[in-house]
């Protein structure tokens, strides 16, 4: 035990390979499939590697990520004349663009945009086949869906910014680029676009999941560890007999903060912060050139953003005053 | 063992931290009220070169004003007809020094040595033109660059060209391709292989359509409710581009003029904004009144690859600086360049100088009269085409 007192994992148990839970005769489990093991995968989880299942939908699933990311790949590739350095080199700044905002929904050129929207549309096809492939493994294991739903919320986020916001915009040029520094540089022009989106309180609340995740996560992962010298990774056990790892853990907490989650309920409180994240983004990305043009203005209109007294002597815009021949 | 993992980890930071391009000291400036974030950073180590890059040109001692005009003594002045043959002199030697090249500080990188009347070399008639478009910014420009004004060596710092000048960028070549477009942007060298905007993948050309074209800049919504603002993402890019050119020309942040919680507000913007605006007004009419008429002058070599001609931008006066040699004037020296005498009778409403014909307006849209047509066809239309925001109904 005394072994688990690192924040590494430090014991690796050498056992035969488990097959799996019983299953019925059509179930997805064969016993006896060979599985391997390698250390160094036991370092950070569980050695044993396999068996695998990937099922039909894994395997359109896969395939049609592959098309995707070829047709993203070859146009970065393309884009610097096949040059296979200049594509390393450059390869944060190559990109696939939308279409061009004047051919709206309609399909434009391939070299326009068309590749743009089949890369889309296979990516698309490629999340939705694997969220069923999730929804589908948790059903034949017996297990609640919860992976699912949470990856669906995911899914969600990622619809709304290639998908529906650009169906409801009416343009299929308001979609994100597929590129490493062009995906961000389209987040700030976006931003900029709409009045800045920290007025935005989805936004914020997007933003208050993400780090809230990232706070539970530390602080339930903490805990654990903390009280694991007393079994306390024994979670699922605890829930229902708390012993003296649970009552520590839990007495931590109340001389912290007064309060302490349960065994059980940390987890529900880190699926729906995670799950709260991707959902109220999306909803914020879907209403912003929508609903609100520019948040700066709404947070004004809605007393939201304060004024600040000014330090220097504001000028009109001389679009409005500029006079003589200018 | 802990020793090894203590200097790795000191390591790993500094390689971090180093990855991040700027060494220290950063210094901070307050620009707005406290809390907004508007302040000017600045790096003394960085400055250093900035400022050797902004140093004053010679100025010749004053000249006699009280002699006979040089264009009763010469023949063929058009531009400097009002001046004293002192000061026509005195400007004559200046250029010389501002703007012939280091292997050639004399007359004839100008001038016919048999006959200085002869317009025969393109740079005698390029810094005729130069000449007349330094006096129009002095004059009719004052909102830009105020009573500091402007001489040849603002831009030309003792050489030919500019050290920043623009052409309109060719592209990859692969415009029209089937697989592998860039709509102008991704692209971490451009067609003419240099850097892009800020290091950046937005678009590489917004000189094209800003300061050569008149495509509409602002982009951000007017109200806070959809109000028929169609532009699109993809040209907030381009205006991004654009503000990000102007940044680095000038060594600044983006709060030097805008306050970043409201960008379009110019309630709460400093009035450095205001004289922004009219540069990139200036550098457009500019382009299209002085330069681009100048196309045929220019031989081949001093061309782009679309044989379009040098322009200028923001960074072509401002080298870093905020303002050209941080605010010095050397045009003071000058009131030959000012352009402020009365202009003799005969000077000709010239094609040069459409800018001070053209008609008062309140709108920027006096501009059109100078809008010249498109220098890289096929490039500018399709980045045109990219910025367009009025296809598909919403």
């Amino acid at each position: 035990m005394a072994e688990y007192q690192n924040i590494f994992t430090r014991v690796q148990v050498s056992a035969p390979h488990y097959p799996g839970v019983p299953h019925n005769p059509r179930g997805v489990w064969v016993r006896g499939v060979k599985a391997s093991a390698n250390y160094w995968l036991g370092k950070i989880g569980d050695a044993q590697i396999g068996p695998f299942y990937l099922g039909s939908t894994g395997v359109a699933s896969i395939l049609c990520f592959i098309i995707a990311f070829e047709i993203v790949g070859l146009n970065m590739l393309a884009s610097v004349n096949w040059n296979p350095l200049q594509f390393i080199r450059q390869l944060f700044w190559l990109a696939l663009e939308p279409p061009a905002p004047q051919y709206g929904l309609r399909l434009p050129p391939l070299s326009n945009g068309g590749w743009h929207l089949m890369a889309g549309f296979f990516l698309t096809m490629s999340v939705l086949l694997w969220w069923v492939r999730t929804y589908n493994l948790a059903r034949k294991l017996k297990m609640g869906t919860h992976t699912a739903w949470a990856f669906a919320s995911a899914i969600f986020l990622f619809l709304v910014l290639g998908f529906i916001r650009p169906v409801m915009m009416g343009s299929w040029s308001e979609a994100v680029p597929y590129g490493i520094f062009a995906h961000l540089d389209w987040t700030a022009a976006f931003s900029l676009r709409y009045g800045n989106l920290l007025y935005n309180p989805f936004h914020a609340l997007s933003i208050v999941f993400l780090y809230g995740s990232v706070l539970l996560f530390a602080m339930h992962a903490g805990t654990i560890m903390a009280v694991s010298r007393f079994g306390g990774e024994r979670e699922v056990e605890q829930v229902l007999d708390r012993g003296t790892a649970s009552e520590r853990a839990a007495l931590f907490w109340r001389w912290t903060m007064g309060f302490n989650a349960t065994m059980e309920s940390v987890h529900r409180w880190a699926w729906w912060f995670a799950v709260l994240c991707t959902l109220t983004g999306g909803i914020g990305i879907l209403l912003t050139g929508t609903v609100v043009d520019n948040w700066y203005l709404w947070a004004v209109k809605h007393g939201v953003a304060p004024s600040y007294p000014t330090t220097f002597e504001p000028v009109p815009d001389p679009a409005l005053t500029s006079g003589v021949a200018q | 063992m802990k020793m090894n993992i203590r200097l790795l980890a000191i390591l790993v930071t500094l390689s971090v931290l180093g990855g991040c391009g700027e060494r220290p000291p950063i210094q901070t400036e307050q620009l707005g009220y406290r809390g907004t974030g508007m302040e000017e950073n600045s790096n003394p180590r960085l400055l250093q070169k900035v400022v050797a890059a902004n140093q004053l040109g010679t100025i010749q001692p004053p000249a006699d004003t009280s002699g006979p005009l040089a264009k009763d003594i010469y023949q063929n002045v058009q531009v400097l007809s009002d001046l004293s043959i002192g000061e026509f002199t005195r400007v004559m030697l200046s250029m010389t020094d501002w703007v012939t090249p280091a292997q050639q500080k004399n007359c004839t990188y100008c001038h016919n040595a048999e006959n200085y009347a002869d317009e025969g070399k393109y740079t005698y008639q390029v810094a005729r033109s130069m000449l007349r478009m330094t006096r129009d910014i002095n004059t009719n420009w004052k909102d830009h660059v105020k009573d500091t004004g402007v001489t040849c060596h603002t831009c030309h710092r003792g050489g030919p060209v500019p050290s920043a000048v623009w052409f309109t960028d060719p592209g990859a070549g692969r415009e029209n391709s089937f697989v592998g477009t860039r709509a102008g942007q991704n692209s971490a060298i451009t067609g003419l292989g240099i850097t892009t905007i800020g290091h950046s993948s937005l678009p590489y050309d917004p000189y094209s359509a800003y300061l050569l074209g008149d495509s509409p800049i602002r982009v951000e919504g007017s109200t806070a409710l959809p109000n028929g603002n169609r532009a699109s993402i993809k040209q907030a890019e381009w205006t991004y581009s654009l503000m990000v050119h102007m940044s680095n020309s000038l060594g600044v942040n983006c709060t030097y003029c805008h306050n970043t919680r409201a960008w379009s507000s110019w309630e709460q913007s400093r009035p450095q904004r205001a004289v922004a605006w009219y540069g990139i007004r200036m550098a457009r009419s500019l382009n299209n009144g002085y330069l681009v008429p100048l196309t045929d002058v220019f031989p081949k070599h001093r061309k782009g690859p679309l044989g379009d001609v040098a322009k200028i931008n923001c960074e072509t006066c401002h080298q870093g600086a905020y303002k050209p040699y941080f605010g010095e004037s050397m045009a003071k020296a000058y009131p030959e360049l000012q352009g402020s005498k009365p202009v003799a009778a005969e000077a000709p409403a010239s094609v040069e100088s459409p800018a001070v014909a053209a008609p008062a307006s309140a709108k920027s849209s006096a501009l059109a009269p100078v809008v010249a047509p498109r220098v890289g066809p096929a490039t500018v239309a399709a980045a045109g085409a990219q910025r367009s925001s009025s296809g598909g109904g919403r």
